[in-house]
């Protein structure tokens, strides 16, 4: 319906053409993305590939023309959709971004996809009979009134998606659309997706998508265009081509390439094992003005030498879990004692449990407090009393084995998403703790930083270190887990794969 | 979902909780700008009963007003008592004496007329603020007042993260108890804790509000020159009705305490 509007505009439209285009974002040194020739036919479903710091992101911005000229050092070559430059088409295309709960705009579901149809200026009366065909197009199961801070991530994400649908889009850019979802939430939005763009309205959408999943993503699609950090589209073509090519060579610059042509998942090894750590004894919590206990009745013990994976769908109280057995929450009843100790750890203080208990965040910022990479591995040691040369000499090796020798001087927040990961985790490192748990330690990485975490955990184990790493990752838990807990509903059930 | 974020129940479709946000804010706010003038209990006891009286109309059940106005209640008896306590004036009889606290018939009556206007002043601005959804309240700001609806849709959008922010609020300060920060005698070093998690809550919402500048411009948001509205806001005779009891009461309240000689003003 779309391609029909402006067919009278000469030659069989192009959805979207990219010619030499190039982005420098002000204060960067390196160019975004540079040189890239693309061409996207009309309901064509393509999947930018490429590791990170490919600018696919600035690609699909570019796209979407949501690229302030102003925010460039420099700029160059030119992007079209449907013929028109993407700054002045941004009616034509349709975004998705990764975080649904900052791109959410109103309370209420109906309200939220009615959004984009008034901005658009369409007449109220032909407002709401679009909301209900957008609902019904990506499956959303609820009616207008039901409020979005009452959806689950994949819910609210599929609300978004109709939030894009109902402005009858030309061009579909999805930007990581599952990444803050659980394996259950990633599977309905790439269903919705799928389903929508299958037929009716969305049959001629263009669909341009970046996702960092890539095994799950490969069966929307149609082509796989392989961006490389400053050298434009180097290769191109049905997935099952592209990955036969470049498989490996993808895998290796840390791209999640699928099964048949990426490596074969890690095998479990165990940990020595050793005497019981840590013991969690009936931890009941229930937040402030919450309806239902997010943890009740739970019991544990963790031994030194072994890994235990926590897992359970989004909201089901596993990070509560995480934090309570770090101490960092105090329970509603119950305790936890490490070691033999008599005081339960959530009134440990701070300089005490940090060197003994180590605890990764799911989002690596949250733990920044320093102003250089370097400073980050001494806050832990210098509060808990270690003497200022042996902190030195730990921070320098910790530097060193997570490759951050580099970027030492370096503002935490300005690092890559890896190198955050990895900081934060060498940050939990420098006390040398006994225990480390982990919130979705996993969570947003590419494969070699994967790999890499697995490799550090496998080692750490080794060595004594007992783990809880609370996950979704189903690949993380088969190659480390000597134990595996699910949480589902508050409540805790030692899982049927333990293994001895 | 209210401007207080609370779990109230109230009757959205109560004769007051239905009228127009513009027409319930300036029926709350004409009242309380007259009591801010004088200080008579009179004019703010009469006023005060209305609203009282009012309260079923506008379906917030007592109950559930009570639950959530307790701490307005406390600040009212220690504003109450700070005037009866404070005051020069201490003529009448004394009622208590206790070293330097001196409580007199007259600083009583001073005290309690203090708590009275503040409660009067306060009491409509909850019942209307506790039953104005915040979407109705942009909708008509920008029908009615031609407020800008970048400015209008904006806010909201904003509005809509705060419980966002608290919840990061909360995670912050696990993320440093993990560093090993906090829990100092030392105030200074508390203070440095208290500020590095404030700077980093600044920095998480200007990435959400990045993002969400982003995901409105992506709708069109920034681009759109004729705006609709899908949901129509009406200014009825109700609504008006509204505004004029409420003047009409307040003129009411005013002119009983200048005949009965109660009426004071600020400044005079």
């Amino acid at each position: 319906m779309t391609g029909s509007a402006d067919g009278s505009g000469g030659a069989r439209g192009v959805a979207v053409r990219l010619r030499g285009f190039g982005w420098r974002y002000a204060g960067r040194k390196a160019w975004a993305c540079r040189g890239v020739d693309l061409d996207l036919e009309p309901g064509e479903r393509v999947l930018l590939v490429g590791p990170s710091g490919a600018g696919k992101s600035t690609l699909l911005r570019a796209v979407a023309g949501l690229l302030d000229p102003e925010t460039a050092a420099e700029h160059e070559g030119s992007v079209l959709v449907d013929g028109v430059p993407a700054a002045a088409a941004r009616d034509r295309v349709g975004m998705l971004l990764q975080d649904p709960e900052s791109s959410l705009v109103m309370s209420r579901s109906g309200d939220d996809v009615a959004f984009g149809l008034e901005n658009l200026g369409v007449p109220p009366e032909h407002i709401w009979p679009r909301v209900d065909a957008a609902f019904a197009q990506v499956g959303f199961p609820y009616d207008r009134d039901r409020p979005t801070a009452a959806l689950s991530g994949g819910e609210q994400q599929r609300l978004a998606l109709a939030g894009a649908l109902v402005r009858r889009p030309s061009v579909l850019v999805l930007d990581e659309p599952t990444a803050n979802l659980d394996p259950a939430g990633t599977a309905t939005v790439l269903g919705a997706v799928s389903s929508a763009l299958a037929g009716g309205s969305g049959a001629g959408t263009t669909l341009l998508m970046v996702e960092h999943r890539v095994d799950v993503a490969a069966g929307l699609v149609d082509r796989v265009v392989v961006l490389e950090p400053g050298g434009g589209v180097a290769d191109d073509g049905p997935p099952a081509e592209v990955f036969g090519r470049r498989g490996a060579a993808l895998a290796a610059a840390g791209v999640w390439v699928p099964a048949p042509w990426g490596p074969p998942a890690p095998p479990f090894t165990s940990g020595p094992g050793g005497d019981v750590l840590l013991t969690a004894r009936d931890l009941s919590l229930t937040y402030p003005r919450a309806r239902r206990p997010a943890l009740s009745s739970a019991w544990l013990s963790v031994r030194r030498g072994t890994a235990v994976a926590v897992t359970g769908t989004n909201g089901s109280g596993k990070s509560t879990l995480a934090m309570l057995l770090a101490g960092l929450l105090p329970p509603d009843t119950g305790e936890v004692l490490l070691d033999g100790a008599d005081r339960p750890l959530h009134r440990w203080r701070p300089r005490d449990l940090c060197r003994r208990v180590g605890t990764v965040f799911q989002d690596p910022e949250h733990q920044f407090v320093a102003r250089t990479a370097r400073d980050e591995l001494l806050v832990g040691p210098r509060r808990a009393g270690v003497a200022a040369g042996e902190a030195a000499a730990r921070a320098d090796e910790l530097l060193e084995r997570l490759r951050l020798t580099r970027l030492a001087g370096a503002n935490p927040f300005t690092l890559s998403g890896g190198e955050k990961r990895r900081l934060s985790v060498a940050a939990m490192l420098a006390t040398a703790p006994d225990l480390l748990v982990m919130d979705e330690p996993t969570f947003g990485q590419d494969a070699r930083t994967w790999a890499e975490l697995l490799n550090l955990c496998v080692g750490l184990r080794a060595a004594g270190t007992a783990i809880v790493a609370v996950t979704h990752d189903e690949a993380f838990a088969d190659a480390l887990a000597d134990e595996r807990v699910t949480v589902a509903g508050g409540v805790l059930a030692a899982d049927a794969r333990v293994r001895s | 979902m209210t401007l207080l974020q609370t779990h109230l129940s109230t009757d959205p479709a109560a004769p007051l909780a239905r009228r127009n946000p513009v027409a319930k804010l300036a029926a709350a706010l004409l009242p309380s700008l007259v009591l801010l003038v004088s200080v008579d209990p009179v004019s703010s006891g009469l006023l005060l009963a209305a609203w009282l009286v009012s309260v079923p109309a506008w379906g917030v059940g007592w109950p559930g007003l009570l639950r959530r106005l307790w701490p307005l209640g406390l600040a009212l008896v220690m504003v109450a008592l700070g005037n009866a306590v404070f005051t020069d004036r201490k003529g009448g009889a004394t009622l208590l004496e206790a070293g330097p606290l001196l409580l007199t018939a007259e600083s009583l009556a001073t005290g309690l007329t203090a708590g009275l206007r503040v409660a009067a002043i306060a009491l409509p601005g909850v019942l209307a603020i506790l039953t104005i959804d915040p979407v109705d309240l942009a909708d008509a700001l920008v029908q009615h007042l031609r407020v800008p609806a970048r400015f209008a849709y904006g806010s909201l959008a904003a509005f809509r993260l705060a419980p966002l922010l608290a919840a990061e609020w909360e995670v912050l300060g696990r993320a440093r108890r993990a560093r090993g920060l906090g829990g100092d005698r030392n105030p200074a070093r508390a203070l440095a804790v208290l500020g590095g998690r404030l700077f980093a809550l600044l920095v998480g919402a200007v990435r959400r509000g990045t993002q969400l500048a982003v995901a409105m411009d992506a709708r069109g948001f920034a681009a759109s020159a004729h705006r609709t509205s899908a949901r129509r806001q009406t200014f009825t005779r109700a609504d008006v009705a509204l505004i004029a009891g409420s003047v009409l009461l307040t003129a009411l309240a005013v002119t009983t305490a200048v005949a009965t000689g109660a009426w004071s003003p600020l400044l005079s």
